[in-house]
């Protein structure tokens, strides 16, 4: 699930709770899985600094990361 | 047509000797001079210096390639194209023309690498070329090693070729442009492993979102063979399938430097890549191809790795608007059905009280109706009701009988009394109404 499904979609979550009334047991799930995609979204925002790494093809086509000095 | 592998064989000038040393500087080649030569040294066996010693065409031919081979080192030509024909076995043949002069001209294609594309007739063009002779045909021609036309004429007409190629095959359609991810998880970067591009998109990265993944993938981005590699390098992303953009670029150059970014393999790899791509090419005034088919266009490096991650401050603020918005939601829902029940509760008790007035008006009314028709309103005027013993109402002569009882209903009371006889009614009365 990528950022950007996440954040429309708690957006969607938010417009809905906003624009009509849902029945509470609905509220409440929507309200659940905007705060759980929230968490998900946000998961990438508090990793720490990433490093740079090099991209290596291997002769099998497979790949590996390589740390890289910059 | 095989021009160049039909050189003569080296051992003819074993076979035969020498009508000059080529080392020495050429004076006078004319049939007569040579005569005149063979003559002043009086050495009859000269070849070519009687009837008898008469050269092959051979030998004279490979003598005059020698000799124009060795007066003359590369030199850059310059004249119009003409005759191009390009032969089925890549090489070209051409003439370049003077206002009153042309020369044959042939370029080997091995040596076409560096050409941009095929140059078109009545191109003004420069040309590196070899002057030499062919002896199959005895002519005067150039082995040309390199060729541009005048101005960027050729540059200009190879992009404006692969840019139809591109377009024809609407790899240039807006359309195609897909957003880029806003929070990339991992960027992959194509571009010189030492060149100032990385540097640049590295330290604009760490400075704006220092979360995200930063994979080089190093790629020869000019000089020959560089338009494989970066070919190459998207390929092996885009099989890879670990990044969420993609940054191909190499900071600003010289047009040859930032050629293989107009290649069109490069901009053909760009444009099948499943990954959002960005092109950063520093360069002020061209587009590249690969800005035509990238999905994002930056100026530079630093612009490109802008456009690829957000401000990681903005980003959390962002989430952390959302998570506000959430629970203001979730509160409003819950605020909404107590304004419901609030506004029911007002409604019920208006309703209520509006019925029981609206009740209340009507019985006042009914009653006033009533009254007005009760017949004790009757009595009170000053009239009497009779009724038999059951309390039915006698209304007619008929209804009496005499020596019957009868009850006489008046204001304050009723009266006892007894019919003693019934009189008719008058009939004159009853005609007169």
């Amino acid at each position: 699930m990528s950022y950007e499904t996440d954040i429309a979609r708690i957006e969607t979550i938010v417009g809905e709770l906003e624009r009509s009334e849902v029945p509470l047991d609905d509220a409440l799930r929507l309200f659940e899985e905007g705060i759980e995609r929230l968490r998900a979204a946000s998961a990438a925002l508090m990793q720490a600094e990433a490093r740079v790494r090099k991209l290596i093809e291997e002769s099998d086509g497979g790949f590996t990361l390589a740390d890289f000095e910059s | 047509m095989k021009r160049g592998s039909r050189r003569p064989a080296p051992q003819t000038e074993l076979l035969e000797p020498q009508l000059f040393p080529v080392a020495e500087p050429p004076r006078a080649y004319g049939p007569r001079s040579i005569m005149a030569a063979a003559m002043s040294l009086a050495v009859p066996q000269i070849p070519g210096t009687s009837p008898e010693s008469a050269v092959s065409v051979e030998l004279l031919t490979q003598q005059a390639k020698d000799v124009i081979e060795g007066a003359f080192p590369r030199i850059w030509i310059r004249g119009e194209m003409s005759d191009f024909k390009p032969h089925r076995n890549g090489h070209w043949y051409f003439c370049l023309r003077g206002a009153s002069a042309q020369i044959k001209c042939v370029m080997w294609s091995r040596d076409q690498r560096g050409v941009p594309t095929a140059p078109e007739d009545g191109m003004q063009v420069v040309a590196l070329g070899q002057p030499t002779v062919y002896p199959a045909q005895g002519a005067l021609q150039c082995t040309i090693y390199a060729i541009d036309a005048v101005g960027d004429g050729l540059w200009r007409k190879a992009l404006d070729e692969a840019t139809a190629r591109l377009r024809a095959d609407g790899l240039l359609e807006p359309s195609r442009k897909r957003a880029l991810p806003r929070f990339p998880r991992r960027v992959a970067v194509i571009t010189s492993p030492d060149g100032a591009a990385l540097r640049d998109i590295i330290a604009v990265m760490r400075r704006r979102c220092p979360t995200v993944e930063i994979v080089l993938v190093p790629a020869k981005v000019q000089g020959d063979g560089a338009p494989a590699d970066l070919a190459r390098a998207i390929d092996c992303v885009a099989r890879w399938g670990h990044a969420d953009t993609v940054i191909i670029g190499r900071g600003g150059g010289a047009r040859e430097d930032l050629w293989a970014f107009n290649s069109e393999i490069v901009a053909r790899s760009l444009a099948a890549c499943a990954i959002p791509t960005i092109s950063a090419v520093g360069h002020e005034v061209d587009i590249t191809l690969c800005d035509l088919v990238a999905d994002h266009r930056a100026a530079t490096p630093s612009a490109a790795a802008e456009a690829a991650v957000p401000v990681l401050a903005e980003a959390r603020a962002e989430a952390a608007a959302m998570l506000l918005a959430l629970r203001e939601a979730l509160v409003r829902q819950v605020q909404r059905r107590r304004d419901r029940v609030e506004r029911a509760a007002h409604d019920l008790h208006v309703g209520v009280t509006r019925t029981t007035e609206r009740r209340s008006a009507r019985m006042t009314a009914i009653a006033g109706k009533l009254h007005a028709l009760s017949p004790l309103a009757t009595l009170a005027r000053g009239y009497a009701v009779a009724r038999d013993a059951s309390g039915a109402t006698l209304a007619s002569t008929s209804d009496f009988v005499p020596g019957v009882d009868f009850d006489l209903l008046l204001r304050d009371g009723t009266v006892r009394a007894t019919t003693r006889s019934v009189l008719d009614a008058a009939p004159a009365a009853e005609e007169r109404t």
